[in-house]
């Protein structure tokens, strides 16, 4: 959870209302050398009508730098970021043809299969050569190869469910399920911090919407008990089902959910749960099952699992796992898989063998080296992270570390830094996050050797030293470890 | 006993008669005040208490935690999804090789019209060298959103090179072909907008329509008389022409009619009445105007007067993903709002190097367009007398589609017929073609039939024996 001081909160505030004023003090002197310019528009309606677009013209472009940083190489752990440059103060940015080389430490990596791999890449160009690019088609006209029967058989026996069914993006995944599944008189209980594809699918859908707070299995169990003894709004008629959409991981603060406590909860009420595992899949969990596997709770329990292959697998799409029956509904009714091109069989061929990677059916016991090696990395890096006095987000083993910044200037200061020292960060600020938590999230990859979080470590300290981002005490080294080191010697 | 009740009863009536009788007693203000009045006054402050007192309303009460839980434990949830019977479950025809005018299924090799090809794409040695060579370089996937280190130098130079092919001054590139459309109308379309939109545009745009929130108005597919009558409705209600933005959603290809949208009377009609218009593109892109350029080309508009154009790739350019143009306006203005931009991660570069690839292709080989409307216009002659069927797509669609003459009855025997004829098709003559499938979300109600994609890498053989099969099972399954 986040503690935001007092003092910090007023200095971000304080930020924040300059930076308001100021923006409106440029608006007002545009608006007076605008009225002599004539007006194109010509009786349209302009796209953004007064302040609907304030942020992005006045906070965001100021620091537009920071974000959508083009790169030239795979965003494997070190790769070529390319500079740019503006003539009119940010407004507009162009790009050159020097690349410098940088710790990755923003790209979604967590196993290293991110760049061309020993096994998975000869077969994913085999796969392009019999196949080709893209079956032009939809899943049920003719776009359904062997790859794609293969991989549905596959997902389903790694993730631990009976069938499963594949999209080719994760985003319309959450959009276009949710929908199928319920739809008016239905009731809708996602955690306050979900991801916009699912706010978007539960939006569409025509059920109504409720949100419990982060994490909270009591609050939850207060929501449900109320809405179902209350009925639908104004009708008081009972529900005709209640689903509860909870992630596995939480990208913005690199949290683990509750699982068994939110499973024993929806068990207790008869209600149906959807659980989007799109940063843990692969990624966290013994031998990478997820978030399931790590909390121990059992398959069977959750109704509906999600995930997505961008993230662990190195390729594109996603995928839904739920009972035969289930399956077999969506595959008849889900608008994804009737109307949309099917995914691109490279990157199924991909996903098949990061798959086989991780199980170790490739014969090696790749998959298992790379699993310790980023659970390693991920509690490594952030003890010591913790240790320098930082504020750092997220549950041990998962892989995601958002650092707090708070203040707006804090960001571009610490993003351009350290890409002054060749170090690739991600900063987030509003929308993404709530407009007085601005942090930098870190997401530690396999691919990163010890050597490389060191490094990492040390331009991370130097820099948070300068832009003032040490808001706990250090940990002062203990003296008795070394001299009971010197003892044994 | 009795007495004294009357007695006492009349001493009081006498006493109470000599009270109002008596002679006035106080003279306030010039007034004189009698008796009765004091008891009329005493009514009057009565009538005014009664009057200031809140009406009688049942106390409420919550409920306790034991009625809940009997309220929990009586209710009773659907099933998460409907019984799946027997009929229901339908496995599409599984491809073994390429998706190219001649594939194989089933261990047979099949003439292929299920696959939006069209300019024969698939399989070709220049875009699969591409590709292997942004496969090894960058990998599969890109690992991030666009703002996180996703954007790649291959997907800065395929937005230029649509924007530099369509005449455009810039383009933004999108993950997935149906994504496009959904992201696009709701980043600019918001509550209290107006949108007139045709009613027969497929699902992901009906999708786009609903999460805008905006004020939809449908009209008649296709019918200019019908847009007009709705623009004029809709242009005199709107009360600030100034403040609202409105806009006109149509397809260039409706893909689920195979008819093609009159550009120049929507153009004519959009400036008579100021509206925008955003215009889908996805199978018109490569495939209508003299060089490819789709539907303005094809019309003769210029593409400036087009506000929103997108489209996916996954059709002619034989590739996945989608585009969007228009001003540079419109282009950064989807860079921070369009949710699928901003919330997805960006396409795998090994498919924008297609993309650039297949783009290059059309400009250097505008024949293939000339070959595509040959084939269009072949098959579309052999179509032209099948018994049962009527063609409904425009000649120059290269989605040809028929959709029965005569209805079985109800709209399950229909689909049960079409898909039959489909089936037989494919065992029979391995000719494999593809039915509308409608999901029970897709709200549009044109009739539905079989598609069949022509592509420019189909030979005159393919074409004749496609139309043959059909001809033949058509005759056998329609009564």
């Amino acid at each position: 959870m986040v503690r935001l001081p007092y003092l910090t909160a007023l200095t971000t505030l304080f930020s924040y209302g300059i930076l308001f004023v100021f923006g409106h003090l440029r608006d007002f002197f545009r608006k007076i050398f605008d009225w002599s310019k004539s007006n194109n528009l010509q009786g349209y309606a302009p796209i953004c009508l007064g302040y609907e677009d304030f942020y992005t013209r006045r906070l965001y472009l100021r620091i537009q730098d920071c974000f959508g940083r083009p790169i030239s190489s795979a965003p494997d752990s070190w790769f070529d970021v390319v500079e740019r440059y503006s003539n009119d103060n940010n407004k507009t940015l162009h790009r050159t043809e020097k690349t410098t080389k940088c710790l990755n430490l923003g790209s979604y990596n967590y196993l290293g299969f991110a760049a061309a791999d020993e096994y998975c890449t000869p077969r994913v160009i085999e796969s392009l050569k019999q196949y080709s690019v893209s079956t032009c088609s939809t899943r049920v006209d003719g776009g359904t190869t062997k790859l794609h029967t293969e991989l549905e058989e596959l997902v389903a026996r790694f993730v631990g469910k009976p069938a499963a069914v594949l999209f080719g993006m994760g985003y319309v995944t959450n959009s276009a399920i949710i929908p199928a599944l319920i739809g008016k008189g239905g009731l809708i209980i996602s955690d306050s911090l979900n991801h916009n594809s699912i706010v978007n699918g539960a939006r569409g859908s025509g059920a109504t919407v409720r949100v419990f707070q982060h994490n909270n299995a009591p609050h939850l169990e207060e929501v449900l008990r109320e809405q179902i003894a209350h009925g639908q709004p104004r009708t008081h008629r009972p529900w005709k089902k209640i689903i509860v959409i909870i992630e596995g991981i939480y990208s913005m603060e690199g949290e683990l959910c509750k699982l068994p406590e939110i499973i024993a909860v929806c068990k207790k009420y008869k209600v149906y749960t959807y659980l989007d595992e799109a940063h843990s899949i692969g990624a966290v969990g013994q031998t990478g099952r997820g978030v399931c596997e790590l909390l121990g709770v059992d398959t069977a329990d959750i109704d509906i699992m999600m995930g997505t292959f961008t993230k662990s697998f190195g390729s594109c799409g996603g995928y839904i796992a739920a009972s035969k029956e289930i399956i077999q509904h969506l595959k008849r009714t889900c608008p994804a898989h009737l109307y949309a091109t099917s995914m691109s069989p490279p990157a199924v061929q991909q996903v098949i063998s990061a798959m086989k990677v991780i199980l170790g059916e490739d014969g090696t016991n790749r998959g298992a080296k790379k699993l310790a090696q980023i659970r390693e990395n991920s509690n490594f890096f952030r003890s010591e992270l913790q240790k320098m006095g930082f504020e750092v987000l997220g549950d041990n083993d998962s892989p995601i570390m958002p650092i707090m910044l708070y203040n707006p200037a804090k960001i571009p200061a610490f993003s351009r830094e350290c890409l002054h020292q060749n170090v690739a960060i991600v900063t987030v600020a509003f929308p993404a996050t709530p407009l007085l938590l601005a942090r930098a999230r870190i997401c530690i990859s396999a691919a990163h050797s010890r050597e490389d979080l060191i490094k990492a470590l040390e331009v991370i300290s130097k820099v948070g030293d300068l832009v003032g981002i040490k808001y706990f005490p250090v940990e002062p080294v203990k003296p008795n470890k070394v001299k009971h080191l010197k003892k044994i010697e | 006993m009795a007495l004294a009740m009357v007695n006492v009863t009349a001493s009081v009536l006498n006493w109470v008669s000599s009270y109002f009788d008596a002679p006035t007693r106080a003279v306030v203000f010039g007034v004189p005040i009698d008796g009765h009045l004091v008891v009329e006054a005493l009514l009057v402050v009565v009538i005014l208490f009664q009057l200031t007192r809140k009406s009688y309303k049942p106390p409420k009460k919550p409920l306790t935690e034991k009625e809940i839980d009997e309220l929990c434990d009586d209710w009773v949830p659907e099933p998460l999804t409907p019984q799946i019977t027997e009929d229901m479950t339908y496995e599409p025809p599984t491809l073994e090789s390429a998706a190219g005018p001649h594939a194989i299924v089933n261990g047979k090799e099949v003439v292929n019209f299920a696959s939006a090809n069209y300019l024969g794409l698939v399989g070709n040695e220049k875009i699969t060298d591409s590709c292997v060579g942004a496969l090894e370089k960058y990998g599969v996937g890109s690992c991030g959103p666009r703002g996180f280190y996703g954007t790649i130098d291959v997907h800065l130079d395929c937005e230029q090179k649509i924007a530099k092919f369509l005449g455009t001054p810039d383009s933004i590139l999108y993950s997935y072909g149906i994504s496009t459309i959904f992201s696009v109308i709701p980043a600019f379309c918001k509550k209290g907008d107006i949108i007139v939109a045709d009613e027969g545009v497929h699902w992901a745009v009906q999708n786009g329509l609903y999460l805008s929130r905006s004020t939809v108005v449908y009209f008649k597919h296709n019918d200019m008389k019908s847009l007009e009558n709705k623009l004029e409705e809709v242009t005199r209600r709107s009360k600030h022409p100034e403040k609202v933005r409105r806009y006109i959603v149509v397809e260039a290809i409706y893909q689920n009619s195979g008819q093609i949208a009159p550009l120049d009377e929507i153009v004519r009609l959009k400036e008579k009445y100021r509206f925008r218009i955003i215009l889908d593109e996805s199978h018109s892109f490569g495939v209508l105007g003299n060089s490819g350029r789709g539907l303005a080309d094809h019309c003769g508009v210029p593409i400036e007067k087009i506000d929103i154009i997108t489209a996916g790739m996954g059709n002619a350019l034989a590739t996945d993903g989608g585009f969007c143009t228009g001003s540079v306006r419109v282009v950064d203005h989807q860079r921070l709002s369009s949710s699928g931009y901003v919330f997805s991660a960006s396409l795998p570069p090994y498919l924008a190097s297609a993309a650039i690839a297949a783009v290059d292709y059309l400009e250097e080989n505008p024949s293939v367009l000339s070959k595509l409307r040959t084939n269009i216009a072949t098959l579309f002659n052999e179509l032209s007398d099948v018994p049962g069927l009527v063609l409904a797509s425009h000649i120059l669609s290269p989605i040809v589609f028929l959709k029965l003459k005569k209805s079985t009855g109800t709209g399950k025997t229909d689909i049960d017929l079409l898909d039959s004829i489909a089936k037989q098709a494919l065992e029979e003559d391995s000719v494999l073609i593809a039915t509308t499938k409608r999901s029970s979300l897709d709200k549009c109600k044109l009739p539905i039939g079989l598609r069949l994609f022509v592509s420019a890498s189909h030979s005159e053989s393919d074409l004749l024996k496609a139309a043959a099969s059909l001809k033949r099972v058509a005759a056998l399954l329609i009564s």
